[in-house]
Formats: structure tokens, sequence, C-alpha cells
């Protein structure tokens, strides 16, 4: 368990309304009035489809609570972004994480779980399970 | 020796060409990719002739770091953290120096180009960006003529291949017979170190 603060979860789509809509579907899914801080970035600027930087540090930080911070992507340009970002070292938030995990089934779980007080270790793994969850 | 206004020059120079090539690098893009490389390596080369104007920074190394970090910033497409971790990559390599060698650029684009296979997974034959790039940091001891070349010729020879990255690999074997736009775009980075080459002071 975490001392209090909540990990933050930011999701990162080619779309502003994936990012957003997955954001809202897995606070929903957490109960609705989770404390967990989730921000949805997603796509340009412009409002176009594709990833933008800006948007991606301006999520993790407004999420940040001093906890860490889970990155959730889909894919491509996405997944590169945060990598070059994390790369950098100063742009986002100490202790942000790219999750390897799907992006709908991972922030479910993502958010479930930091709603319970956990760190960042177990939300990231919980997220990462995901993906072990056959449906077929 | 290369100081920071040949770097400057270079980059300029590429801004330049991405410029000319947009139209032809978005329609290389169009069957194989998502038709936005020319217009998104457009908006972030042009971008970092911007900054470079604004902030002149004073070193070689600075003027790729300030440059890579503008293009990851504002490109929108998977070329931005790519050619945005080559430069800055680059420009770490570079250190601090005022002017660097020939030799030393050499090998700072090599630690450049082995940075953005390890961010995103590519080696040479998967028709990327890579196929252009390694060719021609081999040939850079040869010269920037020399890597020029050999650039534009890793792009020509990556039409038969089958893509392994990126959205084009998605296609499958119909990504053959495509000439890949990354690699495309490379040739012309690489090219700009001539022409900044050719109009030093």
């Amino acid at each position: 368990m975490g001392d209090g603060k909540a990990v933050g979860v930011v999701l990162v789509s080619h779309s502003a309304e994936v990012a957003s809509s997955v954001a809202a579907l897995a606070k929903g899914l957490a109960g609705g009035g989770t404390a967990v801080p989730v921000a949805a970035a997603g796509g340009t600027e412009g409002g176009g489809f594709g990833t933008s930087a800006e948007l991606i540090a301006a999520a993790a930080h407004s999420v940040d609570r001093g906890a860490g911070v889970a990155v959730l992507t889909d894919l491509g340009s996405a997944v590169l972004t945060v990598k070059a970002l994390l790369a950098e070292g100063d742009e986002l938030p100490a202790d942000t994480r790219l999750v390897d995990a799907p992006f709908v089934e991972g922030a479910v779980a993502a958010v479930v779980t930091a709603a319970t007080g956990a760190d960042l270790a177990t939300v990231e793994a919980a997220a990462r399970e995901a993906y072990d969850y056959r449906k077929v | 020796m290369l100081d920071a206004d040949f770097f400057r020059r270079w980059m300029t120079a590429t801004a330049a060409a991405v410029d000319r090539e947009a139209d032809h690098l978005t329609a290389l893009d169009s069957p194989i990719g998502d038709a936005d490389h020319g217009s998104n390596l457009q908006r972030g080369f042009r971008a970092v002739a911007t900054t470079l104007e604004k902030e002149s920074p004073d070193t070689p190394g600075a003027v790729l770091t300030l440059a890579g970090r503008q293009l990851i910033s504002t490109v929108g497409g998977a070329s931005g953290p790519l050619y945005g971790t080559l430069l800055r990559r680059t420009g770490k390599a570079l250190g601090e120096a005022a002017e660097v060698g020939e030799d030393q650029l050499a090998d700072a684009l090599r630690a450049g180009v082995d940075a953005v296979m390890a961010l995103g997974g590519a080696a040479p034959g998967d028709k990327t960006m890579i196929d252009a790039l390694v060719p021609a940091v081999d040939a850079l001891g040869d010269g920037f003529a020399a890597a020029a070349s050999a650039a534009t010729e890793g792009a020509l020879a990556t039409t038969p291949l089958q893509a392994r990255k990126g959205r084009a690999s998605y296609l499958g074997e119909r990504s053959i017979g495509h000439q890949d736009p990354g690699a495309t775009s490379s040739a012309l980075l690489i090219a700009g170190l001539v022409e900044a080459g050719a109009n030093g002071g």
C-alpha cells in the first residue's frame, strides 16, 4: 500500500475521443467517486489524430500527486513519443512509467488498482496482467 | 572543424529540402502509410528553423539537442520521436565543444542512429529510415558527399523490401514495391550535410 497518495494514470491515444472515453470508462468501472487522478492525452493539439508531446507532459503533471504516474498508450507514435520523453529525463514528473499493457483493459486494471491505494509497481503489474486475460 | 554555424546550416538546409519535397514524401506515405509524412516533417523542421533563429544555441551539441527536442514537440507522428531522438542523441554525444571534427560527427551520428534503433526496434532491412541512415554513417568517413550518396541508394533500395516496423508492416507483402518515406526523408537529412559544408564561411 502507498502512503495515502494515489498513483496518477495517463491515457495516450491517437484520438482525443478514445483517450477521454477510456478514461471515463476506467473511472466508471472503478466506482464513479474514485479519487484516482486520471488524465487523457489524445490526438494532436490541433484536434487531429496523432500524438502531442505537450499534451502528454501536461496530462502527466496534472495527475502527479507524488506517488508516481502510470502512462498507458495505444500504438506507434504514442509509444515512441512517451519513450522519447522518458529518455529526456526532465519533461515528465519523476517516477513516470510507460506501462506495457493493452489500452482499454490495462486502463481499467490500473485505475481500479490505484483506487485501492496501491503503489506504482502494483498498479503497473495489474495493468500488465491484463495481457494474460485471454478471451477465447 | 565544424562549428555551431555549420550545424545551424545543416538544419536549415534540411528544413528547405523537406519543404521542397513535402508533397513527394506524403505521396510515398500514401500507399503504405497514413499520408502525413511530408506535412508532419515540414511542420517539425519549420519549427526547428524558427527556434534555432530565436535561441541561437552556441555549440554544435546544443544546436542538435534543441532541434531534436523541437521535433519531438511539434511533429505529431512517429517521425517526431524518431528524428528527435536521432538529433538529440547525436547532439548529446557531441558534448559541449565549440567545434567538432568530421570524425567526431561520424561517431556521434552513429550513437544517434543506435538510439533510434533502440527506440523503434528497427534493424537494417526492415524498410525504415535505418536503411538510409546506417549506410550513411558507414560512408561518413569518406566525406559528406559519399554519405549522401549512400543514404540515397539506401532509400532507393527499400523499394523491394517488405516492411517489418510501423504502420506499413500491417500491409505485409503489399508493402513491397514502394519506396519507404522515412528512408527518403533520412536521405534529405544527410544531403543537408553536403549543403551545409558547401556554404561554409
